[in-house]
């Protein structure tokens, strides 16, 4: 992993790669089971329950109430509907893991 | 949801992998995330949403049981922004 390129985002075909590497499913069928690890997340936050996944850390949903917001630039008030905010709860593990080196 | 269910329901509609190869599938998917955001890189994925790191100053902090300053070093968190059409779904 360390022969990795440094420039560019990291994408799902960098995912769907390193599945390919360490698991040894064709690049086909990795490329599909990220996708499918990625979809049955996003169900799960959409169906309304909060994801955990251990050693990684925590997709939690936060409902926010209606507030008076203003157009930054007119100053005109505008009422920010109510609505679901998605935020990610790092793992302790994590939060190591970045400041290691 | 946590992690296991995760891997019950991916190993459910995969009925030729196991429940190991879809741990280790899911293991691989967030190891490689970690991995690159540990080496400071921005993980991308369209439509869910992308991670990346902050960098947090130094400050001087205070141990909320003694009430005793502590210095806390600068350090990187890691970050999520949710994609625009994840944004979109949860408020559908």
């Amino acid at each position: 992993m360390a022969s990795k390129a440094s420039a560019g985002s990291v994408t799902r075909a960098d995912l769907a790669d390193a599945v390919h590497r360490e698991i040894g499913l064709s690049r086909t069928e990795s490329a599909q089971l990220v996708e499918a690890v990625l979809d049955r997340i996003c169900d799960a936050l959409i169906a309304g329950s909060n994801v955990k996944i251990s050693s990684f850390g925590s997709f939690v949903l936060r409902n926010k109430g209606l507030r008076v917001g203003r157009n930054p630039k007119t100053g005109v008030e505008v009422p920010i509907e109510p609505r679901t905010v998605l935020t990610f709860r790092p793992s302790q593990l994590l939060r190591e893991a970045i400041n290691r080196g | 949801m946590i992690r296991s269910e995760l891997v019950a329901i991916v190993a459910e509609q995969n009925p030729h992998l196991t429940v190991r190869d879809v741990e280790a599938i899911v293991t691989t998917i967030f190891d490689e995330i970690a991995d690159a955001l540990a080496e400071g890189r921005r993980v991308e994925l369209r439509g869910f949403g992308a991670f990346s790191t902050r960098a947090r100053e130094a400050r001087t902090g205070r141990n909320p049981r003694t009430g005793t300053a502590v210095e806390v070093d600068a350090k990187r968190v890691p970050y999520f922004k949710p994609g625009k059409e994840l944004r979109e779904k949860l408020n559908a």
